[in-house]
């Protein structure tokens, strides 16, 4: 683990270098790109849940003025279904599998049968935003509706409608980590307090507040294909297009993801209109442009969660816990999204061992398909799901047994170590003092004394409660070997490269991809460090593939920890590099060459140096120059980490629940995180917040409605879908313990989703709580609404 | 059929012929070309198209630009002036109140009106204020305090 000087960017909360863009409106976002003769995409969408297509009748549309041409899937001839990247199947011996994914064909058009509301069935291409928009809705799609099944748990009950011919009963997959007869006989130790609960996690829409959008330009003299598009990994976004579905010159088409509003998660996966929109560019040889409608991106951006649990603790007389069974379905949507098999796999069963020393633990999951939008990675991806089933069925054992919930689980934390700590649901964490966290959350709590004032609070009549998350997050997922025998088509490590350039400027280009977490800034104090120059000599560049080296994008809170440690290689590079240069000048061996602030010195003699400035342009006007050494100063490196990160936390928050209407409102959030070091805490602490506000949304107010018998989404607009607002949340009470990570010579974790994965349990636990005076012990269904917690308190036995 | 509008944004004058149906923030974005008022959803949610409309924060999603002919109109792009920050954008750039930067041109816009008529509001009266705007990145919590900061920093009204 390296250490840092506290003179240092490194720690420091320095403002950020791209907000000045922002807030005066000159970001650039995909949409803000207009280029000329730009035609524009229009998309026809099934209106049915599921429908067969007899005929699609473009005419009429045709004849639109404006309009330039209509495409259905029947015309995209020689174009392949859209690749889903996690493979799930015995013969490539991915362990766990119980039954084989089942890969059915996503076509970025389909031809056949529309499977969702919002389905894409033709796009309609004209001069004009208005005319694309009046020639989709002249196109007569013949439809001949299904029955459709949209509820997780009767998606693969018998006589379900069926989705796919390849997947028979609509079962995606069938998936089981941990140990079925050691949890089995753990469940059978005399004495032992055992709880069954049913949590259900609902499904939600990421709504970043950008649309997916994008524009494609075909470049018909050079034959280049040009594609801005929404994304968190251009890269991944490229070669997915070009190599699986569209089968053109990856070498030919650049991607860039310019400014981009907000991802967590939606923008990772290859969808069907970037696709279509760069297949009708190349066709028509003119650049088309689309973007989605809030309406639409309810519709077709990728859904994240949807589990329904059945799990079971067993307590010893201790307290201790002895085993953990989990039985989840998870919905996966109509089709199978990018990543979609790994989040209630890989993601999720991994996960599940939590904090606690848990001696045996059995999970199994089977993913189905149903006529609803397709579900993938929602900022957590899988982690929030298991951390929200771990500290749940906790602290439902933990009422079980009829202890307090927080020294229930002070009692079963992993006692603090660094280097390896064997689950046993396979991951292997890095380095945790669980309790340190815990221990800092009760103090800024005053836990006893809380506990003192919800009792008074009873006695009035007043719903006081508490709730509690113990959470693990895995970051940084890697080795790419490792990901690769789980199943993934990809490789997980990321490159960064440094280019000095003649006079000591830098410009730094890295895989990774900012939508809000801020690289620009964070990378930048990384390289200032390093090179001992000032952060206004850095430039980050992101998110083009035409200047960028292959990368896998931002996503899994990897930025920091893989993808800065990249460009932190390279920087080491350069300075090895720079010591031969500088060894040459100042006439010395290179291995007495100490580099420090900025100067390459001869070790112990404080005059004779030579500053970075003076190195770089001597490596770009090698004049005078060492033998055998190349001119030029520019590195470049792929990082691929030796294991995942694991950062950790506790949380709490405080509700009164208002017992006349159901209302629950925060009185306290208090998070005590653990990231590993943190390069700056203002942005830490500032995706702490957020991701809080996500994981709270869940809790209180979120979640994505499909109607049961027409198969429609209910929850289709900002209107019905209800996002966190400022007034529903409080100050966050925020700190951090600091264990390093052991895996990367930074020693960071990784802090994008931890708000997330934490909040939820968090608040739920704490309205179970507030109800226990009415005899309420558990909740199965969020969000916490006023009308559901007014019907809970309406049938718990001590409400009246 | 299209009709003739002639507004005012950001002190300069402009004219075009419209279809009556072009929304207000299609034509600054689209028409005029100031994208930094942006579009965050379709039924007047976000708050993202945010701008002074004679005065008044209005989201540019509920009007034709037809309906603004004769309009005095400021956007993000019209607040700083001679180079200069305005005190909202610089509470939000010091208190880190934003991330992505979608929502921001709304937001500051939107904050604008609130401070003109509550130069130093509370938390719970900017949490309430805010109720026409969405941030998904920054749990509001920077937002607040990047508020409070712009208040302590307004110039004091002559």
């Amino acid at each position: 683990m390296a250490t840092v000087a506290s003179d240092r960017l490194f720690g420091k909360s320095i403002k950020r270098r791209e907000d000045p863009r922002f807030i005066t409106g000159r970001g650039q976002y995909v949409d803000d790109v207009k280029i000329p003769g730009m035609t524009y995409a229009a998309f026809v969408r099934s209106p049915h849940a599921h429908a067969r297509i007899r005929k699609i009748d473009t005419a009429a549309a045709m004849r639109h003025p404006g309009v330039v041409a209509i495409f259905t899937g029947k015309d995209m001839t020689g174009v392949n279904s859209l690749p889903c990247g996690w493979d799930l199947r015995k013969e490539k011996n991915v362990p766990g599998v119980v039954q084989d994914l089942a890969m059915v064909p996503h076509m970025p058009l389909t031809s056949d049968a529309a499977r969702h509301v919002g389905d894409p069935v033709a796009v309609v291409i004209a001069d004009s935003h208005e005319a694309a928009i009046d020639g989709a809705e002249k196109v007569q799609v013949d439809w001949e509706p299904l029955p459709a099944v949209t509820v997780t748990e009767r998606a693969a009950a018998s006589g379900a409608p069926k989705l796919h011919d390849g997947a028979p009963g609509n079962v995606a997959f069938k998936w089981e980590i941990g140990d079925r007869a050691a949890t089995d006989a753990a469940f059978k130790t005399a004495g032992a307090v055992t709880v069954k609960k049913r949590i259900v996690n609902q499904r939600l829409v990421a709504n970043a507040m950008e649309p997916r959008a994008c524009l494609a330009r075909f470049d018909d003299a050079t034959g280049e294909l040009t594609l801005w598009v929404t994304s968190q990994n251009p890269h991944v976004h490229r070669l997915l297009m070009c190599a699986f579905v569209l089968g053109i010159p990856e070498h030919k088409v650049r991607v860039i993801a310019p400014d981009v509003g907000g991802g967590f998660g939606s923008k990772i996966f290859l969808y069907n209109e970037e696709v279509v929109c760069s297949w009708v560019s190349r066709r028509l040889k003119r650049p088309v442009r689309w973007t989605a409608s809030r309406s639409e991106a309810y519709l077709t951006d990728a859904h994240g969660r949807d589990h329904v649990t059945d799990a079971e603790i067993a307590l010893g007389r201790d307290g201790k816990i002895l085993g953990l069974r989990v039985k989840t379905t998870a919905n996966l949507g109509a089709y199978l999204s990018t990543f979609a098999p790994a989040v209630p796999t890989f993601l999720y069963g991994t996960l599940l061992n939590g904090v606690y020393a848990i001696p045996a633990i059995h999970c199994e999951v089977t993913g189905v398909f149903s006529n609803t939008t397709a579900v993938d990675a929602y900022r957590g991806a899988g982690r929030p799901e298991a951390c929200y089933v771990v500290e749940r069925i906790v602290e439902a054992g933990a009422r079980a047994a009829g202890m307090d919930v927080a020294d229930l689980r002070k009692k079963n934390f992993i006692p603090k170590f660094s280097g390896a700590f064997q689950t046993q649901v396979a991951v292997v964490y890095d380095s945790g003092d669980y309790g340190a966290a815990w221990d800092r959350m009760l103090q800024m709590l005053d836990y006893r004394k809380f506990r003192a004032e919800q009792e008074a609070a009873r006695k009035q009549g007043r719903l006081l409660g508490i709730g509690f998350s113990a959470y693990i997050e895995a970051c940084s997922i890697a080795p790419s070997k490792l990901v690769g025998a789980l199943g993934a088509g990809a490789g997980l490590y990321e490159s960064g490269k440094v280019r000095v350039h003649p006079t000591g400027m830098v410009t730094v280009y890295t895989g990774s991809h900012s939508h809000g977490q801020g690289h620009e800034t964070t990378f930048a104090q990384i390289v200032a460090d390093k090179l001992g120059i000032p952060i206004e000599q850095v430039e980050i560049v992101h998110g083009d593939t035409g200047s960028i080296p292959f990368g896998m994008g931002t996503y899994g809170s990897r930025s920091a920890s893989v993808g800065g440690t990249a460009i932190l290689m390279s920087l080491n590079k350069v300075i090895e590099k720079g010591k031969r240069i500088a060894a040459h000048l100042l006439e010395a061996s290179p291995k007495d060459i100490d580099f420090s602030g900025g100067q390459f010195q001869v070790k112990g003699v404080p005059g004779k140096a030579v500053p970075f400035g003076a190195v770089s342009l001597t490596a770009y006007i090698p004049h005078n120059f060492p033998e055998g050494v190349e001119p030029g100063l520019e590195e470049t490196s792929f990082y691929d980490p030796s294991n995942f990160c694991f950062p950790f936390g506790a949380h709490a928050c405080v509700v009164e629940v208002d017992r006349d209407t159901g209302n629950v409102k925060i009185l306290r959030y208090l998070a005590v995180d653990d990231v590993g070091n943190v390069i700056n805490p203002m942005i830490v602490d500032g995706m702490v917040h957020g991701g809080i506000a996500q994981g709270v949304g869940q809790a209180l107010c979120e979640g994505a409605v499909y109607d049961g018998q027409s198969g429609q989404l209910v929850t289709g607009t900002m209107m019905d879908y209800a996002l966190p607002k400022a007034d529903m949340l409080p100050m966050y009470e925020t700190d951090r313990t600091v264990t390093p990570t052991p895996v990367n010579p930074m020693g960071v974790k990784g802090a994008g989703e931890t708000g997330t994965i934490a909040a939820t349990p968090a608040v739920v636990n704490a309205v179970v709580d507030a109800l226990a005076p009415l005899g309420v012990d558990h909740i199965e269904e969020m969000p916490m609404t006023a009308q559901r917690v007014w019907k809970i308190i309406q049938g718990a036995k001590g409400a009246r | 059929m299209k009709l003739p509008v002639k507004m005012t944004i950001n002190d300069q004058s402009y004219s075009h012929e419209v279809e009556p149906r072009l929304l207000l923030v299609h034509y600054i974005r689209e028409t005029v070309g100031l994208t930094g008022t942006h579009v965050g959803c379709d039924t007047s949610q976000c708050g993202a198209c945010t701008i002074l409309m004679n005065g008044q924060a209005v989201k540019a999603c509920n009007f034709f630009a037809v309906q603004a002919d004769g309009a005095n109109i400021m956007t993000i792009e019209g607040l700083a002036k001679d180079g200069e920050l305005h005190p909202i954008q610089m509470g939000f750039w010091e208190k880190h109140g934003l991330q992505c930067g979608f929502c921001t041109p709304g937001m500051i816009m939107s904050v604008y009106q609130m401070l003109e008529r509550y130069p130093k509001p509370s938390e719970e009266l900017i949490r309430h204020q805010l109720e026409g705007n969405l941030c998904r990145c920054t749990g509001y919590h920077n937002i607040v305090k990047a508020i409070e900061w712009a208040a302590e920093h307004m110039p004091a009204k002559k």
